[in-house]
């Protein structure tokens, strides 16, 4: 990947870093309204990670501001873990300096689905088809174990979802769920659904030639735990009200 | 003399920290006497090497004494208590220490030393006084220093790792120990350590949250 420059506040001031880090030991990757995630590494040389920074907000009174920014890192954390015991594939949490607003994530190798698709989509061609479709398959099932153990992701796009294959050349990896930031134990078919939905609206929007695709992860989600077969047919409610909502403006 | 390791942890290039790992150690009642008599001479974390399950395991737990000691809110005595305690699941520091650092009983020992801006001290000087004080055989700090000797059942009793789901709804037909830490972690077909590994970080970054 090509070198990033710091993040800048100012015209020409570096974002400054929670003590120890610094700049120069960082990859920016990249740069949320609520976050930014480097690349580094962690405990040794050879434990690369994602740091996910956030920042404090300027607007916002400073000790509300710490103790906002703590307890989002806090719940981040606890979801990642939690589905960490129960097998459910999420990058380990490494380190965690709450006070400071940083999160040490292990560093999950591959791609995105998004950027995935991206790609297959460049190349339009019906060949791998079938290999698109076992990602889905794989995407559907992902989300049934995540949602089996009771959380809701809160935020299911394909740039949540990363493809981390073995042979970095093929696309059968297994998909590791990633970005809790907006994640919430629940097992209400609703949060279920809006999961779905949430994931479906991203398809649309990004992938539309993929679009067909989809099916493939409703129905693989279908068959992944016992409950799903009802958040699929609340999804249908869901998408009603998602489409009144547009009509309505 | 001992054998030493010198580790640098990423982002705190100012602050070595001195390893030392030990076998067949047989004094150990007199090293956890210094420890208890607070000896000046004998500022180390002296852990019991069974309970320290990888080398990533360690430089957790010393990276969140060090961070802790260097944003000054540490919540025990000094960064080697520190240590101990932030290998410990809760916050009982008695417990910590019961758990995780040396017992008379022990025979695999790691000894730790962080000097902080302390510059007297040197991978020599540790070499030279561990080599005096502790009766064992020294051994180059490790992985395969630590195959044969974690004892991987008392670990997953220490951090829970076989409680089961606790979980929300739809756990059905996936109860009791092997769904916990089960093979199927990020790298799936990692062997049980790395599995092991993976939760027992979360656990100890998140503690006394
Ligand atoms: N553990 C990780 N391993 C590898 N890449 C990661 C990891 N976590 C995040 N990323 C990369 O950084 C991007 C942003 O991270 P994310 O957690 O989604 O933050 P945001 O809340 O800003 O979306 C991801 O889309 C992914 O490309
Ligand atoms: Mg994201």
């Amino acid at each position: 990947m090509s070198p990033t420059k710091p993040p800048l506040v100012g015209a020409s001031t570096p974002l400054p870093l929670p003590p120890p880090f610094s700049h120069s030991a960082l990859r920016l990757l990249t740069q949320g309204a609520e976050a930014l995630v480097f690349h580094t590494t962690l405990l040794d040389s050879r434990t690369p990670v994602a740091l996910k920074y956030r920042p404090p907000k300027p607007y916002r009174h400073p000790l509300l501001d710490r103790r906002l920014t703590r307890q989002r890192l806090l719940a981040e954390a606890r979801v990642l873990v939690k589905c960490r015991k129960e097998g459910v594939l999420v990058p380990d949490v490494v380190a965690l300096g709450a006070d400071e607003g940083w999160l040490g994530l292990g560093w999950v190798e591959g791609a995105t689905v998004r950027r995935v698709l991206d790609k297959w989509v460049g190349k339009r061609g019906e060949e791998g088809e079938g290999e698109l479709m076992g990602l889905m398959g794989r995407v559907g099932r992902a989300v049934g174990r995540m949602h089996e153990i009771g959380v809701c992701h809160g935020d299911l796009t394909t740039s949540n979802l990363m493809d981390s294959p073995a042979d970095l050349r093929s696309l059968a990896g297994d998909i590791v769920l990633i970005d809790f930031g907006l994640a919430t134990q629940s097992i209400q078919d609703e949060d279920r659904a809006v999961d779905l939905y949430v994931l479906e609206r991203a398809f649309a929007a990004t992938h539309p030639v993929a679009e067909p695709l989809f099916q493939e992860v409703l129905r693989t989600y279908g068959e992944s735990y016992k409950g799903a077969k009802v958040v699929l047919r609340r999804l249908e409610d869901v998408r009603m009200r998602g489409r009144k909502r547009s009509m309505l403006g | 003399m001992a054998t030493v390791e010198t580790l640098y942890l990423p982002h705190y290039p100012d602050y070595p920290i001195y390893i030392s790992f030990f076998k067949n150690v047989s004094n150990a009642p007199f090293l956890r006497q210094q420890l208890l008599e607070a000896n000046t001479a004998f500022e180390y974390a002296f852990l019991d090497a069974t309970m320290i399950l990888s080398p990533r395991h360690l430089y957790a737990a010393t990276f969140r004494a060090l961070n802790d000691a260097v944003h000054t809110r540490l919540k025990s005595r000094n960064i080697h208590s520190e240590l101990v305690f932030s290998l410990s699941p809760n916050n009982n520091i008695a417990d910590a220490y019961r758990r995780f650092g040396i017992q008379d009983s022990t025979t695999s020992l790691l000894a730790v030393k962080i000097p902080l801006s302390n510059h007297d001290i040197t991978a020599e000087s540790v070499s030279k006084h561990l080599g005096g004080a502790v009766e064992g055989e020294s051994v180059a700090f490790g992985e395969e220093a630590l195959a044969g000797v974690t004892d991987l059942k008392a670990l997953r009793k220490v951090y829970k790792l076989d409680s089961g789901n606790k979980g929300g709804g739809g756990k059905k037909g996936k109860k009791g120990a092997e769904v916990v830490v089960n093979g199927n972690g990020v790298g799936s077909g990692k062997d049980e350590r790395a599995e092991m590994e993976g939760v027992i970080l979360g656990i100890m970054a998140l503690k006394g949250t």
